[in-house]
């Protein structure tokens, strides 16, 4: 079937459609993870707790992928006014943000391992690092749907004014966004300032 | 058809031949394929459900062995819910909701094709684990910490789960957006038949509990495989989070199984009494209410864990109130029967006992509410009564009545009547023998998961034990009365013609079997029950009168014409691409790195091909799709 | 005393040793001597009818004064049940959760029997209208006019709609409180037993007495047992630690045992006998075959057992006996039995990672309570405890290994352990 707006009954692209789908699935995926992360909070099995956080360091982290959330909206909309090279560069900058989120990541697991927070220490621990690693898993999934975007703009495949493709991923990137602040604030603030 | 392109020449015709299944996108083959799948299955579990039965027919029997049992029992229930009962259902899902919705195909078909064999290769994953160490032995909830053990080998579980829940998930997706996306004009929601309704309360559920039970066993997997402490209680972790999360899941995992086939009994229950479905509107909202408070009942599986009184109480209220919805469609599926004219053909006696049985398991969960007693009963042969009554003369009763009635259009033949009522007879006596005696062994004090029946429990347990096997044997004769019929009638049962029921809805409105595109002209819906509105008009005195044919006050006469038909390509890509899903899945249960990296690539490098495959029918941008439209011209 | 498991058909598990009754009596046909009705007019007696009954309550025997009496009494009401009781009447051993034996087991039956009756009505007049309304309205032959198209009747819907709600409301009522009224302690003078889940043995502990002791659990009839109740614990043994549940339904509803916590549960038998019951959460390979056994003695009795468990073991006397003695102590390069069992000779006691062997041949059963406690189960276990019992102590350390024991050992060893009474 042609999945034209015209002839669909909301009127409604049925990938956007899908997409919005998925992600209320992935919403209570990530609800499951937090929920047992909040369980744990205070479950170390006496090694590190929520005191490790870094917050200052998170936070520089986290603002760097907020802004993604910015640069892709650039994107997006750059590409439905038809401008592919504009399009192009803000795409590449999401993706380069997402990657530096996920360096951050990678150096304060390292800080923590180091610490003694290691995934098999304590429930906390294992809710701690599953929860966030999935969430890195996304993002980096997110990365490589963003440089696959690229590459297809350049082969033809996405052409200019094709923009649904774009907005799907931004809705993807915009959900990834959205639980890292969920994350932020209930994995590391909160915690922080109630236990720590 | 498609518009020539020399990149597509590779790909498969959408003829005949073993290569057109394998690639095929075809809403209708697909649903053929879960078919077939699924009958394969519930062979297998069928012979697992022997074992067991063989084990218990007599106390303290010998045999098989407790590890033998043990293995059997847990893939009993995999197989019949997640192997059996779920695909089943996708089985109508696929084959009925774009005709019933008067579309051309899903939404998705790739994908629709990428849920199929996810499952098919899912499952024979699981069952490849009896000759790789054995079979999973954690029983089918697989409670934590025992199930992170390397005793019960849960590793095929966790992953085999996983599998067919990414392939559910895909499917929900897909099923939802073209439900509420592709339905023919005119179909409003109020208007959809009532197995829409359900399909799209079940692929609801589907969407929201499949991601909750996906965390359950990443947990299980990360502490079987890499020592996290989720569920350990040495570190503090605690077990009842598994059992949260799975029955978080377990739970709206029954409705699951149940809705697809309160669907398919309320589609046949009005053509078999050849009157509409008596309250169509509370029976939608009865199973859109199923489906919402299914997500605030799951503790009712936990009533003698350490749950608090307080819980207790409140998942208690909540057991007993689902009741009420239940309640509901029970006395209008039985009033739609009442003042009707009955035909008592295969479809509607299946009916028939799905409301009669399905009543017997709703009676008996509701006494599982009642939570002093429940203490007894739990995990029982009181609750294995109790919920195959639910699935088995519940789910399993619609969906083999949904076979009788949908034969006909799938196949343009008609199934053999007399073999039917033989199955139907059989089937219920079987099934009562079964499943009957089962309260009464449970409450005489039979645990379930054991691998001996203890003599010490008394002759008369003994008793309901042999009877229970008795049964099996019952029913499996009446199985293969079942394959039997099914077999001949497909190779010469008589011509069924398109309408052969004197049905209500649009997928009588095609020809049997159907045409690749479904519908030459989209079906324009003015009415609910559409098909029998442009048979039958109202008279004066309220009575109904054949409408003669080329006179219709339907929508007929607005059905949109439709020039250029686009019909999904075939893609052999879904299939390559779940292959790698193989070694992705092996590796990760004996944990070998290169293997799940080399499983990933490949994965990915297939979805890479499918979403380079250009197609016809504009699955693309809407700039892209009108210019495809316009090079047909 | 009957013994209940002698009454069963020896061997019958494939020629093991399961049951093994060495007298060699038939079974008894247990279910024909017992007359519809009585069981079910025996549970719905109050407590004080049955506390004041006499006779032996293990033997569910019609033919005593005392079931006759009560069948005649309770006549009317059982004919409602006629059904149920029918099938209930037909077990005279003591798993059977339509046979309350004590307070704890009687209040959810005084719940379940109305809703029962209840559901069976609802039953009969569902079942009934779906027949009803196939058989009246099907089509007869000839007959092809269709029927009036009625689409729904909202005040019809209405009513099923607020009658089972109301009926629902009702039933919620008892339930509530029954849940809070079980979970409370009992008042005034209980016993406390520590129980521990094992792969796949009970363990008690009478922390008052300091008593340990495995799968048969004995307390005072007439008396409110509180059990405190965890697993095995993981920082010992990781693969011990998993989830089971303590059910003997005569005597309460089941509760579950979870490692890391502590679950309770009230028991009370009205009247001294034997109570069987089982494991009922899956816990793995030998599930089936950890069993539980209450044994509610008289006071004097169960003073007299405490006496006796409170006592070390003794020394034992003759040369065999004396070397099992050693050899239990001391296998040499291989596991020795002392190693995970406890015999208790002096000092303070301690749990141990097997069940307490100090008064072994107090018990009647063993492995789980799977076994008569005999000479020649014993020998035999001690041979090959896999034949006896599915065990995996080679995969994740549950169970007891095979110690490759020589018959001369097997001979002292099982002479030390039956002087252990």
């Amino acid at each position: 079937m042609a999945a034209t707006t015209h002839d669909t009954t909301l009127r409604l692209d049925n990938r956007k459609l899908a997409m919005w789908t998925f992600l209320g699935s992935e919403f209570l995926f990530f609800g499951a993870f937090i929920s047992a992360y909040l369980l744990y909070l205070q479950t170390t099995a006496g090694g590190p707790g929520v005191g490790i956080f870094d917050i200052p360091f998170t936070s520089i982290s986290s603002f760097v992928l907020l802004m993604s959330s910015l640069t892709m909206v650039l994107a997006h909309s750059a590409h439905a006014r038809g401008d592919l090279r504009r399009m192009r560069l803000w795409i590449l900058a999401t993706a380069g943000q997402g990657a530096v989120f996920l360096g951050g990541q990678v150096f304060e697991f390292t800080v923590f391992v180091k610490e003694g927070l290691v995934l098999t220490e304590s429930p906390f621990a294992s809710s701690f690092y599953v929860l966030t690693g999935f969430h890195s898993a996304h993002v980096f999934i997110g990365i490589l749907l963003l440089l696959t975007l690229y590459a297809f703009s350049h082969t033809g495949k996405v052409q200019a004014h094709q923009d649904v493709k774009t907005e799907m991923i931004g809705l993807y990137w915009h959900f990834v966004d959205i639980i890292w602040v969920v994350i932020f604030t209930v994995v590391y603030l909160i915690p922080e300032i109630a236990v720590g | 058809m498609s518009s020539t392109t020399e990149t597509r020449t590779f790909r498969p015709s959408s003829g005949r031949g073993p290569l057109s299944w394998l690639g095929t996108t075809d809403h209708k083959r697909i649903g053929i394929l879960y078919f077939w799948t699924t009958l394969a299955f519930f062979t297998l579990g069928g012979a697992e459900s022997w074992a067991i039965r063989l084990q218990l027919a007599q106390a303290e029997s010998s045999v098989i062995s407790e590890e033998i049992y043990n293995q059997v029992f847990t893939m009993h229930g995999l197989t019949m819910v997640f192997l059996v009962v779920m695909p089943m259902s996708a089985a109508f899902f696929n084959y009925l909701i774009p005709l019933m919705i008067g579309a051309r195909d899903v939404a998705f078909p790739r994908l629709n094709a990428f849920s199929y064999w996810v499952y098919l290769f899912g499952g024979i994953f699981l069952y490849s684990s009896f000759f790789l160490g054995g079979a999973p032995a954690g029983a089918w909830v697989g409670y934590a910490p025992l199930s992170t053990g390397v005793a019960q080998n849960m590793g095929f579980y966790a992953v085999g789960l996983q599998l067919l829940g990414v392939s559910s998930l895909a499917a929900a997706v897909n099923f939802i957006v073209t439900i509420l996306n592709m339905r023919a004009p005119g179909m409003t929601f109020m208007r959809m038949p009532v197995f829409i309704w359900m399909s799209l309360v079940t692929n609801f559920l589907l969407l929201f509990a499949m991601p909750i039970i996906a965390v359950a066993l990443f947990m299980l997997q990360f502490d079987t495989l890499f020592g996290a402490q989720f569920f350990q209680p040495a570190t503090g972790g605690d077990p009842l989070l598994y059992q949260h999360l799975f029955w978080l899941f377990g739970h709206p995992e029954v409705y699951i199984m149940v809705l697809p086939a309160m669907g398919i009994v309320s589609e046949i229950l009005p053509v078999g009494s050849r009157k509409p479905l008596f309250g169509y509107a509370a029976v939608v909202f009865a199973g859109a209410a199923i489906g919402f408070i299914g997500f605030g009942v799951w503790a009712h599986h936990m009533f003698t864990t350490s749950l608090g009184p307080v819980p207790r109480s409140a998942f208690a209220l909540t057991t007993m109130f689902i009741a009420v919805p239940t309640g509901i469609k029970i006395f209008n599926w039985v009033f739609t029967m009442w003042g009707g004219k009955i035909r008592f053909t295969t479809p509607m006696l299946f009916s028939v006992g799905f409301v009669s049985m399905f009543t017997i398991g709703g009676l008996s969960g509701v006494t599982h509410a009642i939570v002093p007693h429940n203490a007894q009963q739990h995990d029982t042969y009181y609750v294995v009564a109790h919920f195959h009554y639910v699935l088995f003369g519940g789910a399993l009763f619609g969906l083999i009545a949904g076979m009788y009635f949908w034969f006909p259009k799938v196949t343009g033949k008609l199934m053999n009547e007399r073999l039917g009522k033989w199955h139907f007879w059989t089937w219920l006596l079987g099934f009562n023998l079964t499943f009957g005696p089962m309260h009464m062994s449970g409450l005489l004090g039979q645990p379930r998961r054991t691998a001996v029946l203890p003599a010490e429990l008394g002759g008369s347990v003994e008793l309901y034990n042999l009877l229970s096997t008795i049964g099996v044997g019952v029913l499996t004769v009446s199985a293969l009365v079942f394959l039997a019929n099914l077999l001949t009638s497909l190779r010469s049962g008589a011509p069924a013609g398109d309408d052969p029921w004197d049905a209500r809805t649009l997928e009588w409105l095609t020809a049997s079997p159907p045409a690749h595109h479904n519908f030459d002209t989209v079906p324009t819906v003015t009415e609910r029950d559409e098909f029998w509105h442009r048979k039958y008009a109202e008279s004066e005195d309220g009575s109904m009168v054949a409408v003669p044919s080329g006179a219709s006050d339907g929508g007929a006469d607005d059905d949109a014409e439709d020039e250029h038909i686009h019909m999904p390509d075939a893609s052999l890509w879904p299939f390559l691409a779940c292959l790698g899903l193989f070694p992705f899945a092996y590796g990760l249960v004996f944990v070998n790195p290169p293997v799940i990296v080399a499983g990933l690539l490949w994965f990915v490098i297939g979805l890479f091909g499918w979403i380079h495959e250009p197609l016809a029918e504009g699955d693309d941008d809407p700039v892209d799709a009108d210019t495809a439209a316009d090079h047909t011209h | 005393m009957r013994g209940w498991s002698s009454g069963y058909a020896p061997a019958r598990r494939g020629g093991s040793y399961r049951h093994y009754d060495p007298s060699g009596s038939p079974p008894e046909n247990v279910c024909a001597r017992v007359v519809i009705g009585l069981p079910a007019g025996r549970a719905s007696a109050s407590r004080a009818e049955r506390e004041s009954a006499t006779g032996d309550v293990t033997l569910r025997d019609s033919s005593s004064p005392r079931g006759q009496a009560q069948r005649r009494t309770r006549r009317s009401t059982v004919l409602t049940l006629a059904a149920a009781s029918t099938l209930a009447a037909c077990s005279d051993v003591g798993q059977n959760a339509l046979d309350p034996a004590g307070p704890f087991a009687q209040a959810p039956h005084d719940l379940i029997i109305p809703v029962a009756i209840l559901a069976l009505v609802v039953f009969v007049l569902v079942q009934g209208l779906v027949i009803y309304t196939s058989w009246r309205f099907r089509q007869k032959p000839g007959d092809d006019a269709l029927p009036a198209q009625v689409h729904g009747n909202t005040k019809l819907e209405i009513v099923w709609t607020i009658i089972p709600a109301l009926i629902l409301a009702v039933i919620a009522v008892p339930t509530v409180r029954g849940i809070f009224e079980l979970s409370t302690e009992p008042d005034g003078d209980h016993l406390v037993v520590e129980v521990v889940g094992h792969r796949w043995w009970f363990e008690f502990y009478y922390p008052e007495h300091d008593i340990y002791t495995a799968n048969e659990l004995v307390i005072p009839a007439e008396t409110p047992v509180r059990l405190e109740m965890t697993s095995g614990d993981p920082s010992r043994q990781v693969s011990d630690a998993v989830i089971h549940s303590f059910w003997i339904p005569q005597l309460a509803g089941k509760q579950d045992i979870e490692p890391g916590r502590t679950t309770t549960l009230n028991i009370q038998a009205d009247e001294p006998g034997r109570y069987l019951g089982m494991c009922a959460e899956f816990c793995g390979l030998s599930h089936a075959n950890m069993r539980i056994r209450a044994v509610a003695k008289t006071s004097a009795e169960f003073d007299a057992w405490v006496e006796a468990q409170t006592t070390p073991a003794a020394e034992p006397t003759g040369e065999l006996a004396t070397r099992g003695r050693d050899l239990f102590g001391d296998l040499g390069d291989r596991q020795a039995c002392a190693s995970c069992h406890q015999v208790w000779e002096d000092g303070s006691r301690s749990p141990s990672q097997a069940p307490d062997l100090t008064h072994l041949m107090s018990r009647s059963e063993f492995a789980g309570a799977i076994h008569d406690l005999t000479e020649e189960n014993l020998r035999a276990w001690l041979r090959d405890p896999g034949s006896m019992k599915a065990m995996s102590y080679e995969l994740d350390g549950i169970g007891m290994p095979n110690l490759d024991l020589s018959e001369d050992e097997i001979d002292a060893l099982v002479a030390y352990l039956m002087t252990l009474e």
